[in-house]
């Protein structure tokens, strides 16, 4: 299995007006290809921070990332950019699909960035909706539909560009019980039959247990690493 | 991938449908105003530049008179100084390609039944070459007639039209001042002079006659001016020098003396008119195209507006791949497209005043291509330069920032 990110000793600081706040202090990770990662910690553990220079929207303060083996830290804003076009599917908590566009153009939205036409953007988008079950609903726009839905949408988003790596910053915080099981559902699809990387960031152990791997932060330092199993046996 | 920015930038706009209006309307008032004061200023300026034409190139008018007699001092054409010789001896000189005499006076003609009453000038056939003056129908007066004082005449166009009406005039005989004159041809339209009189309303005798026949002057062989026609541009100064030492000469003024002419130059005189007629033209265009600028201050403001409500948009786009120029051009496009349209109607408008004014008051417009081009260029330019400070702003959101941006 070839690994898809490699973490060094990476650390991130803050600038706030009451001095220098170190929000990572020095964390090593390596995620090979295929793997369902967990991410846990309490509030301010770093965990969302770590997610953000993942998902290469944040810069690390020092330390090395590899993403599919390419130095992140060496690469500009554009090749950043492109790598989150082409490398990275992000998944938000929030949604995050434009309000003014119907879920075709919102799911097809990536491939105006990576240059695709019009028709094959259409196709595709089409595709994908069909792929999370929203198909018919192709040309309403983000606030004619539930929560749920908006969810998978997003993730149609994420997966239009056949990401290898799909990060989610709790897909399921604004949603309940029944529908985040069948987010998470759709998660270990992905991971199974696409054999698509997934990172995810939670709070909620029942999120978590669909993982294999989990990684607990726990004030800017990985306090555990290891199989989901071990971790939730520990914390009973 | 242009198609879709541009579709981008038309449902950004449409979003907020009274703003985008509102913005733009700064832009059509600005182009619309432009165009609208250099229509005017184009408009006056060929108005000026007709009557400039009509006037003749290179031409001086020397004048008789001005002379100090006992402390008293006598305006041009006082006193009679000028003589049919002074006009010969002009027309002599190297620099000068034509001098026509000319003694003007005012009778009452009559046709039949019509009568009129008019401007009459006796002059030379020199005259109508100067004055750059064809006929129309029939023909001029020549030297002969000059020579043996015929009763010829011919008319311009507004006298031909009140004696005559439809009727030919070439052939028929007027009564001027009760003689019988024939009329040998109608001189072509000039329309009004610079300073508004209609040159038309004139008739032409051969000078003699005016002199001897027609006002019957005391003194033989005065005339009131000479209109003078040199042969360049370049040569003028020389000229009016050359005629000033002639007439000095001729006149046998002692050195000290003033002169007993006073040479004007028409044609700068006219050249000032145009120069000050396009200075206006421009100052209107200037004051315009503020507005132009007040406008495009307009779209950067709106444009700043749109960068800070949309910021979390713009997050949502970076995160999934938008480059910092597809930002940048997404918002300078919006810009862009905003000046553009808001200039299109502007155009729309500038030119529908510009036919308002001219259908209302009387001044003359003349709707400029180049301004229509200018114009739109400027708008253009206005789009880029206001909406790019917005669009760079937006660009240059970190990814991060712009997502949590509530």
């Amino acid at each position: 299995m070839a690994e898809v990110i490699r973490i060094e000793a990476l650390t991130k600081n803050y600038h706030t007006d009451a001095g220098e706040v170190c929000v990572l202090k020095g964390v090593d990770i390596t995620i090979q290809s295929g793997e369902f990662v967990a991410i846990m910690g309490p509030s301010g553990s770093g965990k969302s921070t770590f997610m953000n220079i993942l998902g290469c929207l944040d810069k690390a303060t020092s330390g090395n990332y590899f993403l599919n083996e390419t130095d992140t830290t060496t690469l500009n804003k554009d090749a950043l950019a492109s790598l989150r076009n082409h490398v990275i599917g992000f998944v938000f908590q929030g949604f995050n699909l434009l309000a003014r566009k119907n879920l075709i153009d919102n799911v097809a939205l990536p491939l105006v960035y990576a240059g695709i036409g019009a028709k094959e953007r259409k196709v595709r988008a089409l595709e994908v909706l069909k792929s999370v079950g929203l198909e018919a609903y192709a040309t309403y726009l983000p606030n004619q539909i539930s929560g749920g839905q908006q969810q998978r949408v997003a993730i149609a988003r994420a997966l239009i560009n056949r990401p290898k790596l799909i990060l989610a910053d709790e897909p399921t915080g604004n949603l309940d019980t029944k529908t985040s099981q069948e987010i998470m559902d759709l998660f270990c699809e992905l991971n199974d039959k696409e054999k698509i990387t997934i990172v995810l960031v939670t709070h909620e152990p029942d999120i978590a247990e669909y993982s294999k791997r989990l990684i607990n932060f726990v004030d800017g330092r990985i306090q555990h690493d290891g199989l989901t199993a071990h971790f939730q046996a520990s914390h009973v | 991938m242009i198609f879709m920015m541009l579709q981008e930038a038309w449902s950004a706009m449409s979003a907020n449908r009274l703003r985008t209006f509102l913005t733009m309307l700064g832009m059509v008032i600005g182009v619309g105003a432009v165009i609208l004061m250099s229509s005017i200023g184009a408009g006056t300026q060929a108005k000026v530049k007709e009557s400039i034409a009509s006037m003749g190139s290179n031409l001086f008018i020397v004048l008789a008179g001005s002379m100090t007699s006992g402390g008293v001092r006598i305006g041009s054409g006082g006193v009679q100084t000028l003589k049919m010789n002074d006009a010969s001896a002009i027309e002599e000189l190297s620099s000068i390609k034509a001098a026509a005499p000319v003694v003007p006076g005012t009778a009452q003609l009559v046709y039949q039944s019509a009568n009129w009453n008019t401007q009459v000038s006796g002059t030379t056939p020199a005259f109508f070459e100067v004055r750059d003056w064809p006929s129309e129908e029939g023909s001029v007066f020549s030297d002969s007639d000059v020579r043996s004082a015929t009763r010829v005449a011919v008319l311009g166009k507004t006298v031909a039209t009140n004696l005559f009406g439809d009727e030919s005039p070439v052939g028929k005989t007027i009564r001027i001042k009760n003689s019988p004159y024939i009329v040998l041809g109608v001189l072509a339209s000039k329309g009004q002079s610079l300073d508004g009189r209609d040159q038309d309303d004139t008739v032409m005798v051969p000078i003699t006659t005016a002199q001897t026949k027609l006002f019957g002057s005391q003194f033989k062989g005065v005339v009131r001016f000479i209109m003078v026609e040199a042969v360049s541009e370049s040569v003028m100064d020389k000229a009016e020098e050359e005629m000033q030492v002639l007439l000095r000469d001729n006149h046998k003024l002692r050195p000290n003396a003033e002169d007993d002419f006073t040479i004007r130059n028409l044609t700068a005189l006219a050249n000032t008119a145009a120069e000050t007629t396009k200075a206006m033209s421009l100052m209107l265009a200037a004051i315009a195209s503020i507005s132009l600028l007040v406008g495009g201050i307009g779209i950067m403001n709106i444009m700043l507006v749109s960068v800070t409500e949309r910021t979390r948009e713009i997050g949502i786009r970076i995160a999934i791949g938008a480059k910092q120029r597809n930002i940048l051009l997404q918002f300078l496009l919006e810009a862009l497209m905003i000046s553009i349209i808001g200039c299109l109607i502007g155009v729309c408008v500038g030119i529908g005043g510009a036919y308002g004014v001219s259908a209302f008051f009387p001044i003359s417009v003349v709707i400029t291509q180049s301004s229509i081009v200018i114009s739109f260029l400027v708008a253009t330019c206005v789009g880029v330069f206001f909406g790019f400070y917005p669009a760079r702003k937006a660009a240059n959101l970190e990814p991060i920032e712009a997502l949590r941006y509530q």
